[in-house]
C-alpha cells in the first residue's frame, strides 16, 4: 500500500470567487511555445470533442482517438432532453447560485461544493458557446431560447433541441472537432482503442493503442493524456449505454495508479422501456422530459389484469404526487426509480412481464391537445411504437428503471488531473461534481463544462511546468512493455478455446451486478456479489471462447478485453457499496433508510468521497478517503415532499 | 418464428465476398433486427465459426453507426426507422432475408457487413461548421432566430450520418448528406458568414467521393431520419450561388 494523501486542490475563499481566482494563479504557457507540446485526448464525445477542439484552438498539438469510425458516433449523441444553464431567461428565479445549490442538493451532498459551482458558473457559457457554433436549439416564435423544466429543478433553465439534444451538441463539437482537423491542428485517429496508459517515474507519458480495423498495436507519446472516455454502466449489461460503451480506457488508468472514486454512485434513470424477453441487448431510454406532460400510475390493486383504459380513477394509485407532492412526477431520478421498484416489487407492475408502471398521457391530451402533446414527444412516441409496438396517444406507456449513468469514476482533483501526474480524466470518466446522484440535463453540461472551459486551462498549467522538457519516445522501454502487455493479452484470450461466447459472460456478471448491486442493496446481497463475481470471472478466463486472429477486424477479442475489466470494475462497485453503510442518492443500501423508505444518510461518518487504489489483480482495493466540506450549503435531508 | 439468412461474408477490402446461409430459430416479435443477429453470432461462436461482422452501436437510431441492406433496401422495410429500430414482428415465419452491406464506392467493405464511411468526415472536415473559437461568443439571446428557421435548421441537422442515402441511391451520391449538413447551417444567421465558401468546399469534396445526383429521390425514402431532399434544391441553388459570391468575397471588383 502506498501512501496516497487525496489533495482535492480546492482554491480557498468566496466560492463565488475561487474559479476566477484559480484561473488567474494558474501559469500561462506562450503562444510560440504551446505548440510544442503534444496533448492526447482519448474519447470524442461532448468533453472529448470540445477539449481537443479548444486545446487545438489554443495552439497545442492534438492527438485525438476515438475506437468509433467518426467521432459523431460517441454515445453523448444519444441524450435526449437538454442542457441546463442558468440564465434566468424565463425570469423565475435561476441564478448561478441556485443552479449550484440544486445540484449539490440533488447529488444528496455528496460533492464537491467548489466544483459544482464552478460547473453551474460555466453553464451559462456554454449555451453561448454552443449557440455560436450553430446548434438549433428550441425557439420561442419571437426568436428567443425556449426553456423547459426538468426532473429535480422547479425552474425552467433547460435549453433542448428536440429530443435530440445530445445528438445536436455533440454535432456542434464534433464540427468545431472537424475544423481544427482539417487545419491540421488535431491529428484525428478513428478506430483506435485505448488499450494501456503509460507511465514513465510516476507520470503519464502516452497510451498503446490497438487500431479496430487492422489490428496494429501502436503507442503514442504526449505531455498530457485526457481521457474522455464516458461512464461504465455497462457493468450491469443491460444498461441505455451503448452496446460498445466500456470502462477499458479509466479501468486501464486506474491499474496504472489512479484511483476511481465513489463505484457504487449509478444512476438507475426511472423512464426507460421496461425489457421483454431475455435475447434483450440494450434498454432503450425515453426522455424523462416525457414527465413534465405524462402522469405516472399503478393499479391499487395487486394483480389487476384489466387494461390501462378500463382502470378507473379511484383504483389508480398515482403514487409519486401522492408521495411527494411538491415535485410530483417531476421528482428526482433516483427517488423516482426506488418508488418504482417498490411497487413493482409489491406487485402492482404492469404490462406481459408486470414490469413496468404506467407513463400516462390521456391527462395531457385533454388538458393540450392531441397536437401540442405529439408535437412535444412526437419523435419519443414513436420510438417507443417501433419497439413496444404501442401507440403512447393511445395506451400509456410502460416504463421501468435502467441504469443509465455512472457518478463514480476516476477521481480527480479540482483541475480534473487523477492521481497520475499528466493523466486527465473528464466528462462522465471523472467521478465530478454529481455526487452520489446526477440531475437531469447536467451530464450534458459537465461533459461541455469540463471539454470547453476547464480542462483547456488546467492543462496548460500543468504543462508550463514541462517546459523545456521533450516527450518519451515510443521507443523507451515502458513504451515496448505496455505493447507486449497488449499483444499477450490477445493472444492469451485467443489462445483458451473454451465453448461460451463473451456476450454469454457478459450477461451473467450484469444479471448479478444489477441483482446485488442495483436500485437496492444490502449486506448479505453483496457479500454474495463479492464471492460469486471471482468464481464467474474464473470459469470466464476457463471457458470463454474467442474466435478468429489479432489482425484486422475482431468483434469478439474487442469486447473480451473490456468485458473482463467489467469483472474487475463490478466487483469494486459491490465493494464500495459495501463500504459506505448509508444511503445515500444512488446508492440505497436497505439497511439504511427513514421509516418511510426514504434514504437515510451519515454525514457523521460517511461524508466523504471514497477513492480506491488498485493492488493488483486477485487483491482487494485500498480505500483513501476525501473528506467533503459544505460551507455554503448545509446538508439537510433532501425533501421533495 | 424461423429465417433463413442469406448473407454477405467478405474478408477484407480485397476479397471478392460471397453469401453464405445461416438458420435463424426461436426469432421473437419483440426482438430487434440486430439482436436477432447477436443471437445468430452467439451459435456461431459457440459451434466454432467466426461472428458476422456488423456495425453497431447506440440501438436507439441516433449515433447512425449500423446500416444494412435488408432484401435490397437500406435499413429494411420500415420507413423512417435504422436497422437497430426495425424489429422482427415486420418479418414472418419461413421467411428468407437477404443481408448485404451498404453498397456504395465511396464506402469500401472493411469486413462482411461493415464499411468504411470516412468519405463522410471528409466533407464535413471541408467546410461543415461555422467558426466559432471557444471563449468569444457574445449571450445567446443576443442572435434572434425565427422559429421557423430554426425548425427547419433541426430538420436538416436531424441527419444522423448512417449513409442510407448514398447506399439507396442507384448512382452512389452524397447529395443528401452533404445538403442536410449545408442547410443545418446555412439557415441560421450564425451560419451566414462563411455560407459561400462552405458550399463550394463541401459540395467539391463531395465530387471527389461520390457519384452524381439526377433526382431518384431514393435516398429521401430510404434516409431514417425523413430528411427530404428539397435540401438537394437548396444545396444547388446556393453552389450556383457560391461560385459568383466567392469571387466577390474574394476581392473580384466589377
Amino acid at each position: 500500500m502506498s501512501t496516497i494523501t487525496l489533495d482535492s486542490k480546492v482554491p480557498s475563499g468566496p466560492i463565488q470567487d475561487r474559479w476566477d481566482n484559480h484561473k488567474f494563479d494558474m501559469k500561462l504557457v506562450n503562444p510560440a511555445n504551446k505548440r510544442k507540446f503534444t496533448v492526447l485526448v482519448v474519447g470524442t464525445g461532448l468533453a472529448g470533442a470540445a477539449a481537443a477542439a479548444t486545446l487545438a484552438e489554443l495552439g497545442y498539438q492534438v492527438k485525438c482517438f476515438t475506437f468509433h469510425d467518426s467521432p459523431r458516433r460517441a454515445h453523448s449523441i444519444a441524450a435526449q432532453g437538454g442542457i441546463n444553464g442558468a440564465k434566468n431567461y424565463k425570469n423565475d428565479g435561476d441564478s448561478i447560485y441556485r443552479l449550484f445549490y440544486d445540484t449539490v442538493k440533488g447529488g444528496d451532498f455528496r460533492s464537491r461544493e467548489s466544483n459544482v459551482y464552478r460547473l453551474a458558473q460555466s453553464s451559462v457559457n456554454i449555451i453561448d458557446q454552443c449557440v455560436a457554433q450553430g446548434v438549433p436549439f428550441a425557439r420561442e416564435y419571437g426568436g428567443l431560447l425556449d426553456n423547459r423544466s426538468f426532473g429535480g429543478a422547479q425552474v425552467s433553465r433547460t435549453f433542448y433541441a428536440r429530443g435530440q439534444t445530445g445528438q445536436q451538441l455533440l454535432l456542434g463539437a464534433y464540427q468545431a472537432l472537424m475544423q481544427q482537423v482539417s487545419l491540421g491542428r488535431v491529428e484525428l485517429h478513428t478506430k483506435t482503442e485505448l488499450l494501456e496508459v503509460v507511465k514513465k517515474d510516476g507520470v503519464a507519458v502516452g497510451i498503446v493503442t490497438r487500431n479496430v480495423a487492422t489490428g496494429d498495436v501502436q503507442s503514442w507519446s504526449g505531455h498530457a493524456t485526457l481521457l474522455a472516455t464516458g461512464g461504465y454502466g455497462n457493468a450491469f449489461y443491460l444498461s441505455t449505454n451503448a452496446m460498445n460503451s466500456n470502462a477499458t480506457a479509466a479501468w486501464r488508468a486506474h491499474k496504472q495508479g489512479a484511483l476511481f472514486a465513489n463505484a457504487c454512485y449509478t444512476q438507475i434513470h426511472p423512464t426507460c422501456i421496461p425489457a421483454s424477453d431475455d435475447t434483450q441487448s440494450k434498454l432503450t431510454l425515453m426522455s424523462e422530459s416525457l414527465r413534465n406532460d405524462g402522469r405516472i400510475w399503478v393499479p391499487k390493486q395487486f394483480d389487476d389484469n384489466r387494461p390501462a383504459d378500463q382502470i378507473p380513477e379511484e383504483d389508480r394509485d398515482y403514487y409519486l404526487e401522492r408521495k411527494y407532492p411538491a415535485y410530483g412526477n417531476l421528482a428526482p431520478r433516483d427517488i423516482s426509480s426506488r418508488a418504482a421498484k417498490v411497487v413493482v416489487d409489491e406487485g402492482r407492475g404492469v404490462g406481459p412481464l408486470k414490469n413496468g408502471v404506467y407513463l400516462d398521457f390521456a391527462e395531457s391530451i385533454n388538458r393540450l391537445g392531441k397536437e401540442t402533446v405529439f408535437e412535444r414527444y412526437g419523435n419519443l412516441f414513436d420510438m417507443y411504437e417501433r419497439i413496444t409496438d404501442e401507440d403512447p396517444m393511445k395506451v400509456p406507456m410502460r416504463i421501468y428503471p435502467a441504469s443509465h449513468y455512472t457518478m463514480g469514476g476516476l477521481w480527480v482533483d479540482y483541475n480534473l488531473m487523477t492521481t497520475v501526474p499528466g493523466l486527465y480524466a473528464l466528462g462522465e470518466a471523472n467521478f465530478s461534481d454529481h455526487g452520489a446522484n446526477r440531475l437531469g440535463a447536467s451530464a450534458l453540461m459537465q461533459g461541455l463544462a469540463d471539454g470547453y472551459f476547464v480542462a483547456p486551462y488546467t492543462v496548460g498549467d500543468y504543462l508550463a511546468g514541462l517546459l523545456g522538457k521533450g516527450s518519451v519516445s515510443t521507443d523507451d522501454p515502458v513504451f515496448k512493455a505496455a505493447e507486449q502487455t497488449v499483444h499477450d493479452a490477445s493472444h492469451r484470450w485467443l489462445s483458451i478455446g473454451g465453448t461460451k461466447s463473451p456476450e454469454y459472460y457478459h450477461r451473467e456478471l450484469g444479471k448479478l451486478v444489477w441483482d446485488y448491486c442495483g436500485m437496492a442493496r444490502d449486506q448479505n446481497g453483496l457479500e454474495k456479489a463479492l464471492s460469486e463475481i471471482p468464481a464467474l470471472r474464473e470459469e470466464f478466463e476457463k471457458n470463454v471462447r474467442v474466435l478468429g486472429n489479432p489482425d484486422g477486424v475482431n468483434q469478439s477479442l474487442e469486447k473480451v478485453g473490456r468485458i473482463a475489466d467489467f469483472f474487475d470494475l463490478g466487483e469494486l462497485m459491490c465493494r464500495d457499496a459495501l463500504m459506505r453503510e448509508e444511503s445515500c442518492g444512488g446508492h440505497f443500501r436497505v439497511e439504511h433508510q427513514t421509516e418511510d423508505g426514504e434514504a437515510l444518510r451519515d454525514d457523521e461518518d460517511f461524508a466523504f468521497v471514497g477513492a480506491w487504489e488498485w493492488n493488483g489483480a486477485g487483491t482487494a482495493q485500498t480505500l483513501h478517503k476525501e473528506q467533503l466540506v459544505f460551507e455554503n450549503v448545509k446538508p439537510s435531508q433532501r425533501s421533495y415532499k | 418464428m424461423k429465417l433463413t439468412l442469406k448473407v454477405w461474408r467478405q474478408d477484407n477490402v480485397n476479397d471478392p465476398g460471397r453469401f453464405e446461409t445461416y438458420e435463424a430459430t426461436d426469432v421473437k416479435d419483440e426482438m430487434s433486427f440486430l439482436e436477432m443477429l447477436d443471437a445468430v453470432n452467439e451459435n456461431l461462436i459457440e459451434s466454432g465459426h467466426e461472428p458476422i461482422v456488423f456495425d453497431s452501436d447506440c440501438r436507439e437510431g441516433i449515433c447512425g453507426t449500423c446500416g444494412l441492406m435488408i432484401n435490397g433496401q437500406a435499413h429494411g422495410p420500415q420507413k423512417g426507422t435504422t436497422t437497430c429500430q426495425l424489429h422482427m414482428r415486420k418479418f414472418h415465419d419461413g421467411e428468407t432475408v437477404t443481408i448485404e452491406p451498404f453498397r456504395a464506392a465511396a464506402f469500401p467493405v472493411v469486413k462482411d457487413l461493415m464499411v468504411d464511411r470516412s468519405a463522410f468526415d471528409a466533407i464535413v472536415q471541408s467546410g461543415g461548421f461555422i467558426t466559432a473559437d471557444t471563449g468569444g461568443a457574445r449571450d445567446a439571446n443576443e442572435i434572434l432566430i425565427p422559429k421557423t428557421a430554426a425548425d427547419a435548421s433541426m430538420d436538416a441537422a436531424g441527419c444522423i450520418g448512417c449513409g442510407a442515402c448514398v447506399a439507396a441511391c442507384p448512382n452512389g451520391a452524397g447529395q443528401l448528406f452533404t445538403s442536410a449538413k449545408l442547410a443545418h447551417l446555412g439557415l441560421l444567421p450564425q451560419g451566414q458568414a462563411e455560407r459561400w465558401k462552405r458550399t463550394e468546399d463541401m459540395v467539391e469534396t463531395m465530387e471527389m467521393f461520390f457519384g452524381s445526383c439526377t433526382n431518384y429521390g431514393e435516398c429521401q425514402e430510404a434516409c431514417p431520419k425523413e430528411i427530404p431532399i428539397d435540401f438537394i434544391a437548396m444545396m444547388n441553388r446556393d453552389y450556383l450561388k457560391s461560385k459568383l459570391k466567392n469571387r466577390k468575397l474574394s476581392g473580384q471588383k466589377y
